[in-house]
């Protein structure tokens, strides 16, 4: 992937930044412009607005990889799943922290943030989101993406005086 | 100083190596060199993990325990000697990765083990001077030893975040000082892998004199003693060298206690005294002193007097786990698997 494709893409990778519809709710991610349930009368145009995601979720379903992906390879056996957000929108990403035998469907997991793969020796690292499981004793969630963080693409907000 | 803590979160990757495995793979008596060192386990960070991770990881417990808007954050900086560039900010990926861009500063710092207690110090001149509302100061490691050298048997991997400012402050700075000179205890050449070290000469000269003239001289100027502090925490580059330079200076191991975390996790280097601090934070009431002294190899000392407030009890740890879950927690791995994680294995070029 180009650098600058993924640099565009850094606000949903760092920060699960969606978008929702005003218009009947609907959140999405990644982002769109338009509202596909609400397309067909044209009541989502110039309506979504961009919404992040909580980071929280759980396993709808998984896969565990034995032939890794191109710069996978330290890391077989790893589990890919989709999961299910509170918010709606199912997205697909590594999990990682567990052992592939204690993924199951339904697992409760959180985002936090790790390596995605590095471009060569030389090149540039990428960033992004995976999921780790939340079900450990003596703590809450993991972290997760900011509560109040707002996604590059929606401009800067006000500052308040130092 | 008006300046103080007012959020702290602390990470640490899930995996661990004791000294005895690593000392099976060199023929040495790896048991007895953890004993000698006081390390019982150290961390080992996952194939996906480096500095940048970690310190997202940490600034985002401490952004959500203080109910902070990443927006109003000023500064960012990072304090390492393992920033995964040697040229590109690991601090603008962190504050990016918090949604703390763009009005804001950043930079990484780097002063071997200090550096994050100098990314404190400086955040505090900011906020003191008004200049930021947030000063963020993070100190994250996954040093490396060199392969059968004695560094191997404590280089570990962690990261802690400190947000500085001036409302709600958990913890207030009473004083900071400093303590300073060119010392060649231990040094990492540009391009090289692995760094070097006098062996020896790493104590005497240059931890123990650092940390104790420091300690002296926070003393001096704030006329305080050991008996005035309820905590301590030294750097901490294994489990023997803080237990005894506390001894030196006249501190009990029941000062000690929470803020010595190296045994369980082995060295974090620039995290190392700020994890020890986070774990004090962790257990303290309100109204308790607390001396922080950290130290760098090239070399030099960072003092704080502190003094938790009446905020901290009410102070929210939720998000995040607590420092003694890193100490009590993790999955102990082989040689092989740690070689494999840590890029020690030669893999055929793709």
């Amino acid at each position: 992937m180009s650098i600058a494709r993924f640099w565009r893409e850094t606000p949903r990778r760092y920060n699960l930044g969606g978008s929702k519809c005003t218009e009947c709710g609907t959140i999405y991610f990644p982002p769109r412009a338009v509202c596909p349930a609400c397309t067909r009368h044209r009541q989502s145009i110039e309506k979504m607005v961009p919404f992040q995601l909580s980071g929280s979720g759980e396993v709808l379903s998984y896969t565990v990889v034995h032939e890794a992906a191109e710069g996978f390879e330290m890391q077989v056996p790893y589990v890919i799943a989709l999961v299910k957000t509170d918010e709606g929108p199912v997205l697909t990403g590594q999990v990682v922290d567990v052992e592939p035998d204690r993924v199951a469907i339904g697992l409760k997991v959180h985002a936090t943030f790790r390596k995605l793969r590095e471009e060569g020796k030389a090149g540039v690292i990428h960033y992004g989101y995976k999921f780790a499981p939340v079900d450990e004793p003596d703590r809450g969630p993991p972290s997760g993406p900011p509560a109040a963080a707002v996604p590059a693409s929606s401009g800067a907000r006000d500052r308040a005086p130092a | 100083m008006e300046a103080g803590i007012v959020s702290y979160g602390a990470y640490v990757p899930r995996y661990r190596i004791t000294p005895g495995e690593i000392g099976k793979v060199w023929g040495s008596d790896g048991d007895s060199v953890g004993q000698g060192l006081n390390v019982r386990r150290k961390s080992v960070p996952a194939p996906d993990e480096d500095t940048i991770t970690i310190s997202t990881e940490a600034l985002r417990i401490a952004l959500a325990r203080g109910g902070i808007d990443p927006q109003q954050i000023g500064a960012v900086y990072v304090g390492s000697e393992s920033h995964p560039y040697a040229v590109k900010p690991t601090a603008t990926v962190v504050a990016q990765a918090v949604g703390a861009t763009p009005h804001l500063t950043a930079a990484d710092f780097e002063f071997a083990c200090k550096a994050g207690t100098a990314a404190v110090q400086t955040c505090l001149g900011l906020v003191g001077a008004g200049m930021v509302r947030y000063g963020v100061a993070i100190g994250t490691d996954t040093s490396q030893g060199a392969p059968g050298d004695a560094l191997e048997y404590s280089a570990s991997a962690g990261g802690a975040a400190f947000v500085i400012g001036r409302e709600r402050v958990i913890c207030s700075v009473e004083r900071t000082v400093s303590y300073t000179t060119d010392t060649p205890d231990f040094w990492r050449r540009e391009g090289q892998r692995y760094p070097s070290h006098s062996g020896r000469f790493t104590g005497e000269p240059a931890y123990f004199r650092h940390v104790a003239e420091c300690a002296r001289a926070l003393f001096e100027a704030s006329g305080t003693g050991p008996a005035d502090y309820q905590h301590v925490v030294f750097h901490q580059p294994n489990g023997k060298f803080p237990l005894r330079v506390g001894k030196q200076l006249g501190f009990s191991e029941a000062q000690m206690r929470y803020g010595l975390v190296t045994p369980s996790i082995g060295n974090t280097y620039s995290a190392a005294a700020l994890l020890g601090l986070a774990n004090v934070l962790d257990h303290a009431g309100a109204g308790e002193r607390i001396l922080v002294v950290g130290y760098g190899s090239g070399a030099g000392s960072d003092a704080f007097d502190l003094r938790t407030t009446e905020a901290l009890p009410a102070y929210e740890r939720g998000a995040g786990r607590s420092v003694q879950y890193y100490l009590d927690h993790g999955v102990e791995i082989p040689y092989a698997v740690y070689a494999k994680y840590r890029g020690k294995i030669h893999m055929a070029e793709g």
